[in-house]
């Protein structure tokens, strides 16, 4: 008998329908992947199966859990004694998962309090064995610690914790390491894994990533536009999938762009020892405040025509030197020397003007009060006079994109996160510069549009004799795109070498490692991610 | 927590230190002689001298500032040149009346707010949340001396139910004291009560908003049950800063509800200091205010600290 049985899954907010006729089964003690990308309507499957959809929404169908009750047609009453008790969830973000004032002790005791299963005494001893089970022994993690003296991925397991304190036989789990570095991802899916197995427990996973899903899922459903375009055992689904929605997404995860690498031996960027601390808070009043070494003798050299990669994990300085190849602040020691003149903080703008840069987030990035066209054109400030012909210098940089001139009279909220990533490349050439640093530029995107992106730049590259210093976390994107590539670790370059090179052959350990636990597709499908 | 709290207390006393200098330079450096400034221009040469030496203007800028905080340290914080008596003595009058009448009326306004404002939150756009925005306006917008008289008509006036004013003193008893200062209290609570309501309300809702609400609703708590055990604390933080703030308004910003109940306030101390030209009261009441505005902030610090762990850790 199936432990879920969800059919004709209907959910409407204010009369827009997000899911449409959604039917599935899950069996006890397996792994049930739902895949798709944001806004086809996993989060809101997953909310619905809690009862915990946003306020206006209208539901149809059933979903039966354990052949007796449907969570669908359930009063909010009986609904509080499910949660926690029959199906446990884990949510996206760890760094805010968990109450800041409470210890992480109370806090998954209280899911055994609310639930009448303990006293607040046994309740905090079962808590320790439940924290033991997720990893987080008690010599290092007592109870009486707070959540932000932990880091991400043990918060998460803090949440994993308190979600399976009363051995749920259904566990959800909202993008749960979407948020973490890829060896905290790796670690976390073993968790996961580990659970599934041995507490008899079910898991729904969601996820964007196909290859997450591909290691760890028993059963896959793929999500387009609030509709289960297609669905089946893993293993067929990799091996021969069907829908055209599916292999789009395949080739797009493994997408890499067509680019003709045409580096020359002339540095642009050069970094020589780069050394940037940063001031800890003081710990009294007056001891002199520790320093904390971001960036350590660091040095590197950037060609013309490069597409130079730096990989490394979140902590490990990658944003700290960015912000000191722009200018914006000082070293301590060493240099950086853009078209050989120095950079500081006090680089005069016409310097500035050779290197511009593209974020991660294609939301906070733009003021949402000026038209696209004072966005784009907002880098002129840097050169002593603005050209004649600026408004066609931002139509040429907005077509250049793929975005039409006409719609540099629209505001930002107008367009898509894909679109806003176009604009945000069309405000970096608008100088025409000779080198763009991309800090994290694709990594907030769907695959297929960041696919897209990765093919404009590619594209971009070739055609401009651009140079890029390309930051990400995400291996397999660096791999696709960059002739070189640097990996970082705790402030220091661990290992550099042809993109290619480092990847078959990676010599530091930790490059080793960071290879090893990024979640891979099966052997000979949808071809080059990292095989 | 303890070394947080001593670390707080060294920059109290560091800033009441800066803030005794800003008082007694701007008092130098009102133009022309303050003796002269406080007797008028008809004042005879040897009168002026007279009170230069009483106000102790003679010597050196260090040596009076040494000696003016020497002396406020020890309570000595002069003589006041229009009552011929010591400044301790007209405070020491004062402040039980302004000390006890701020308290109570704080403790009025939290104890309305707290309720009302986690009541709207919690119903949010119905019917009640928005009786309550609307009241809170309305509270907001009421001059708090119209109130007051409003007060006066219908509790004093009308059902004679307290007197219209005045201070029994509370070597007279404790109850009609505390009677006397009711009206006042709660001419003072009412807008002060309808700014922490809503002040609550908001920062219920954000933390509403909050993941660990959702973790905790995920957990099988009720929605009732996650604004108790989760919203509730965290939101405090905001909360804390408006109660403080307010509480060393109400201490110094009574004057006009002071002059209304006829109640002999620090508030109305230092508006006749002003205007009589009072210098001596005037720099002595306005630092013991700063001592009073700094003490709180640094109970609200601690306040902080004891709500949110995160904050211990930091001095």
């Amino acid at each position: 008998m199936s432990l879920l049985s969800v059919k004709n899954l209907t959910v409407s907010i204010h009369d827009t329908p997000i899911l449409k006729n959604l039917s599935f089964d899950m069996q006890p003690s397996q792994v049930f992947g739902v895949v798709g990308e944001s806004g086809s309507g996993k989060s809101m499957t997953a909310l619905a199966m809690m009862g915990l959809l946003p306020g206006g929404a209208e539901i149809g169908g059933t979903a039966m859990l354990g052949g007796s009750v449907d969570l669908l047609n359930t009063p909010e009453a009986v609904m509080c004694g499910i949660r926690g008790n029959d199906i446990g969830m884990i949510f996206q973000e760890p760094m805010t998962a968990l109450n800041p004032v409470q210890t992480i002790g109370q806090q998954v005791a209280e899911t055994l309090v609310i639930h009448g299963q303990a006293s607040k005494s046994e309740a905090l001893k079962i808590a320790r064995e439940k924290l033991n089970r997720v990893g987080l022994p008690a010599d290092r993690f007592p109870l009486d610690r707070y959540p932000h003296e932990l880091s991400g991925g043990q918060r998460q397991r803090v949440v994993i914790a308190l979600a399976i304190a009363l051995r749920p036989k259904l566990l959800i789990a909202d993008e749960p390491t979407t948020a973490l570095d890829v060896t905290t991802q790796a670690q976390i899916l073993d968790l996961l894994r580990s659970l599934v197995a041995e507490e008899d427990m079910a898991l729904m996973l969601i996820t964007h990533d196909l290859a997450v899903v591909s290691g760890i899922a028993d059963h896959v459903a793929v999500m387009q536009h609030g509709e289960i375009v297609e669905a089946g055992r893993t293993d067929d689904i990799f091996r021969n999938m069907q829908h055209p929605y599916t292999k789009q997404l395949l080739k797009a995860s493994g997408h890499v762009p067509d680019r003709t690498p045409q580096t020359e031996d002339i540095p642009i960027l050069e970094v020589k020892n780069a050394v940037r601390h940063y001031v800890l808070a003081r710990t009294g009043l007056f001891a002199r405040p520790p320093p904390f070494r971001a960036v350590s003798d660091v040095s590197f050299t950037l060609n013309r025509g490069e597409n130079l990669g730096l990989v490394g994990e979140s902590g490990c300085g990658k944003s700290t030197l960015t912000r000191a190849i722009l200018g914006l602040e000082p070293l301590q020691s060493g240099e950086i020397r853009l078209f050989g003149e120095p950079v500081s903080p006090a680089m005069p703008n016409a310097l500035r003007a050779g290197v511009q840069v593209v974020f991660q987030d294609p939301y906070g990035s733009f003021n949402p009060r000026w038209r696209v066209e004072r966005l784009v054109a907002e880098p002129f400030h840097l050169m002593q006079t603005p050209p004649t012909d600026s408004q066609a210098r931002v139509d040429e940089a907005l077509e250049s994109v793929g975005m039409q001139s006409s719609d540099k009279r629209k505001y930002i909220h107008e367009f898509s996160g894909g679109q806003r990533q176009r604009i945000a490349i069309a405000r970096a050439l608008i100088l025409r510069p000779e080198l763009i640093v991309l800090d994290e530029a694709v990594s907030a995107l769907d695959v297929s549009i960041r696919a897209q992106i990765l093919d404009l730049l590619a594209e971009l590259s070739d055609k401009l004799n651009l140079s890029y210093l390309f930051i990400s976390h995400d291996l397999s994107v660096v791999r696709a795109i960059t002739d070189r590539v640097l990996v970082m670790k705790s402030g220091e370059i661990v290992e550099s070498g042809p993109t290619n090179d480092v990847f078959e052959n990676p010599q530091h350990a930790y490059t080793r490692e960071l290879i090893a636990a990024t979640p891979r597709l099966p052997e000979g499908v949808g071809g080059a991610a990292l095989t | 927590m303890l070394r947080f709290a001593a670390t707080r207390l060294i920059s109290l006393s560091l800033s009441l230190l800066a803030a005794s200098v800003v008082i007694f330079a701007v008092i130098e450096v009102i133009p022309g002689d303050p003796a002269a400034f406080m007797l008028g221009m008809n004042a005879q040469e040897d009168t002026i001298a007279a009170l230069r030496e009483q106000l102790g203007l003679e010597g050196s800028i260090f040596a009076r500032y040494f000696n003016w905080i020497t002396g406020m340290l020890t309570g000595d914080f002069g003589t006041s040149y229009t009552y011929r008596v010591p400044v301790t003595e007209l405070v020491l009058a004062r402040i039980w009346i302004s000390l006890p009448l701020a308290m109570f009326a704080l403790i009025l306004s939290t104890l309305i707010a707290f309720p009302v404002g986690l009541i709207a939150a919690a119903r949010r756009g119905k019917p009640a949340d928005m009786g309550i925005m609307a009241t809170t306006q309305l509270g907001i917008a009421i001059p708090n001396f119209w109130f007051a008289m409003l007060l006066v008509v219908v509790f004093a006036i009308n059902l004679r139910w307290f007197s219209a004013g005045g201070f029994p003193g509370w070597e007279n008893g404790f109850w009609p004291s505390l009677k006397s200062l009711t009206l006042p209290a709660i001419a003072l609570a009412l807008p002060q009560a309808s700014i922490l309501a809503r002040i609550m309300r908001s920062s219920v809702l954000d933390t509403l908003d909050q993941d660990y609400i959702r973790t905790a609703r995920a957990k099988g708590l009720t929605r009732r049950q996650s604004i108790t055990r989760h919203a509730l604390r965290n939101a405090m933080i905001p909360v804390l800063t408006i109660i403080g703030m307010q509480f060393s308004f109400l201490l110094a910003g009574a004057i006009i509800i002071e002059n209304i109940f006829f109640l002999p306030g620090l508030g109305r101390l230092i508006f006749q200091g002003i205007t009589q030209r009072d210098l001596v009261v005037v720099e002595s009441v306005v630092m013991l205010l700063v001592f009073a505005v700094i003490t709180v902030t640094f109970l609200v610090d601690i306040a902080y600290a004891a709500v949110d762990p995160r904050l211990r850790r930091r001095a």
